[in-house]
């Protein structure tokens, strides 16, 4: 048998897949298959799970409730709808602004001296060192009542002998908004970073000799060679801004709430992880869908990679 | 139109080396390229060539002088307003787009029609043979299809000159040949100066109306390849271009542009051809090409005649190169085999005692500098 092994070429291909096997099945299927059971099940008076196959999780996302004035059995509630359409555009928006934000930033690192580079990655990176939520309640601090920005604005209105009443800045769709941007930055930062530091000098040269400006050297050279890079972090960028809670619940308060937030309040909170599961698996399957269309669209850009 | 194509103009790049000093890339160097002219700059990496070339490009502003392109002055006009285009040695293709693509990058950016635009690609992908190739990508092609790739897309601009800088370097042997007859005959058909960087001094040769032989950031000479091969201006030039014999002298005296050298070594005197200004008491160097030293008994009237012992003889087929003892100097020397034959005795043995004549019309006194 060994001896088959060691002449076969395909049996030790699947020999080393095997490693690779045994952690997706763990750590990926076995999972995702609880929670797909679990879903399927009824919460029960002491948190745990009563199994069934029932779709009633499922109807109750698509907002059908028996939780109805008197006389009516069955209604309709937008509630869980909207928190899926909030959660998905907040997703865009962070995505979009952290393109427009990152691009600049990482087109600068790339063709600056080499000698800077470094020191510029590394400042890039130094936030990630520290705890999210950390980083979150930083946000809190520069954005609350009596936050840094509104002290400085009080400050400067007291100097200037004008009332001053504080902006209300965090626990709006604003202050999520700011504080997703801000977190996955580097997230976008990096793999734009990593295209563009690939263009060689001579391709913007080849470009300006034959005629282009730079800015049409931007659209027709730049842009398409940085794509791989922008679909990359914006696969990282979105998926993880889809799923995260401490965001919003820091800085959005009651207002925002997300389909991160419902997932944990349904396991934390309501004790219904039944629910919980099937919102689970609506978003992962909302994000693979988004995913899909966008990387068909653009492709994950390896073609071009060079 | 002006008389040039291309004038440089006393012109000088510094550059600040990673070490921080300053370093003349270029350094007062004035060239005048003809229309219509097949151009080569040829030195040494590192002699300022490329530097050169991207400052008629655009790439690079001079630090003193002019470029001028067909007579209007640059000064410090971005590369994409100037009549010019750049075959880069790294070829610089765009990896996103489809050879057609690529070629049609130019002009797009003229906004030439779709229509046009179509026709001229085809022309250009002809000339350059690459028809059928258009829907690839560069990735997909050889190194000297891509090659053919940068030249159809520098070409179908029509620029005023063709600006190439090592166009070949990356091709192997055998195609780099064939390639230097196909660019010349290229550049016959459409009439476009080139302007064309090498260090490799047979290419030079090969393909070139008139050179420039550059070292440390000057030019040493400009002329045709016949004039830089037969009639260098220095030793540098003699010894850079083809293979020389070089013996130190002073000069006893001029006339007629011919000097006669005094050969300490040899204790004699040689007449040879004056190439460049020398005066009575320079030291300079005597140069004879080693296809030019006639090997034989039979003295030819005004030769000097010298006795010589075989150190080493190779037979390379078309010739023997045979090494000389000539009173303790080493001379090279170039024999056709024009007679077919076994005989080693026609080949040269070592030992053998042998009369070489030199004549003053192959013999070049030269500056040292
Ligand atoms: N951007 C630059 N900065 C500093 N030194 C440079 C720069 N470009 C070229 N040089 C130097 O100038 C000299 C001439 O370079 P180059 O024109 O590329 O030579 P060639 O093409 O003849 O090999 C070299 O010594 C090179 O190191
Ligand atoms: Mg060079």
């Amino acid at each position: 048998m060994f001896k088959r092994l060691r002449e076969s070429k395909s049996a030790q291909g699947t020999l080393l897949i095997i490693p690779t096997l045994i952690f997706m099945v763990g750590m990926l299927i076995i999972p995702l298959l609880l929670t797909t059971v679990v879903s399927f099940g009824h919460p029960n008076a002491n948190g745990g799970v009563t199994y069934t196959f029932s779709l009633d999780n499922y109807i109750r996302l698509l907002g059908f409730t028996n939780d109805c004035p008197p006389g009516i059995k069955t209604c309709f509630t937008t509630l869980y709808l909207g928190i899926l359409w909030r959660s998905l555009t907040l997703g865009f928006n962070t995505t979009v602004l952290d393109i427009l934000l990152a691009f600049p930033l990482a087109y600068f690192i790339a063709r600056i001296h080499p000698k800077w580079r470094d020191t510029l990655l590394f400042l890039v990176l130094v936030p990630m060192w520290t705890n999210f939520v950390i980083r979150v309640y930083a946000w809190m601090m520069i954005l609350r009542e009596q936050g840094v920005i509104n002290s400085l604005l009080g400050w400067t209105a007291g100097l200037l002998h004008v009332p001053f009443k504080p902006l209300g800045m965090i626990y709006t769709p604003g202050a999520v908004l700011v504080g997703m941007v801000y977190e996955f930055l580097p997230f976008m930062i990096l793999p734009i970073y990593t295209s563009l530091e690939k263009i060689d000098n001579s391709l913007y040269e080849a470009a300006a000799d034959l005629g282009a400006s730079p800015f049409r050297t931007f659209l027709r050279v730049t842009l398409p060679l940085a794509m791989p890079g922008i679909v990359a972090g914006t696969i990282l960028v979105f998926v993880p801004v889809m799923g995260t809670f401490i965001v919003s619940d820091l800085l959005g308060g009651a207002q925002v709430i997300l389909i991160g937030n419902l997932i944990q309040r349904q396991f934390l909170d309501a004790r219904d992880p039944t629910f919980g599961s099937a919102v689970s698996l609506a978003m992962m399957a909302m994000t693979i869908v988004a995913t899909y269309f966008y990387t068909r669209k653009f492709g994950f850009g390896e073609e071009i990679v060079v | 139109m002006s008389e040039f194509a291309i004038e440089l103009r006393d012109v000088v790049k510094k550059f600040i080396t990673p070490e921080g000093n300053e370093l003349a890339a270029v350094n007062h160097v004035t060239m005048q390229i003809k229309n219509g002219e097949f151009f080569s700059m040829l030195g040494s990496s590192g002699c300022g060539k490329t530097t050169s070339l991207r400052m008629i490009a655009g790439f690079e502003w001079p630090t003193e002088g002019e470029v001028y392109i067909d007579g209007e002055l640059q000064g410090r006009k971005p590369p994409f307003l100037r009549p010019v285009n750049t075959v880069f040695q790294s070829y610089a293709l765009f990896q996103h787009l489809t050879v057609f693509q690529n070629v049609a990058f130019g002009l797009e950016m003229e906004h030439t029609s779709k229509n046009d635009s179509r026709r001229r690609v085809g022309e250009a992908l002809e000339m350059v043979r690459l028809t059928g190739m258009d829907k690839r990508y560069p990735k997909q092609l050889s190194g000297g299809q891509q090659q053919r790739v940068a030249l159809a897309r520098a070409l179908v601009k029509r620029p005023k000159v063709l600006l190439l800088d090592e166009p070949l370097g990356a091709l192997d042997l055998k195609l780099r040949k064939e390639m230097q007859l196909e660019l010349k005959s290229l550049q016959k058909e459409v009439g476009i100066t080139f302007i064309y960087v090498t260090h490799d001094q047979g290419e030079a040769l090969t393909m070139s109306d008139r050179i420039a032989v550059m070292s440390f950031g000057k030019v040493l000479q400009m002329g045709p390849a016949v004039e830089i091969y037969e009639r260098p201006a220095n030793r540098f030039v003699a010894d850079f271009i083809g293979e020389s014999n070089f013996l130190d002298g002073s000069v006893k005296s001029v006339k007629d542009g011919q000097a006669v050298v005094y050969i300490s070594a040899w204790g004699q005197e040689l007449t040879g051809i004056v190439t460049s200004k020398v005066n009575v008491g320079d030291e300079v160097a005597i140069s004879i090409r080693p296809e030019k030293i006639r090997l034989s008994d039979q003295s030819t009237p005004n030769a000097i005649s010298l006795d010589g012992t075989v150190v080493n003889s190779t037979y390379i087929g078309s010739d023997t190169h045979i090494y000389l003892d000539v009173r303790g100097q080493r001379l090279k020397v170039w024999e056709q085999n024009r007679v077919s034959t076994l005989d080693p005795r026609a080949y040269y043995q070592n030992g053998q005692k042998i009369q070489l004549s030199l004549v003053p019309e192959n013999t070049l006194v030269l500056p040292k500098e």
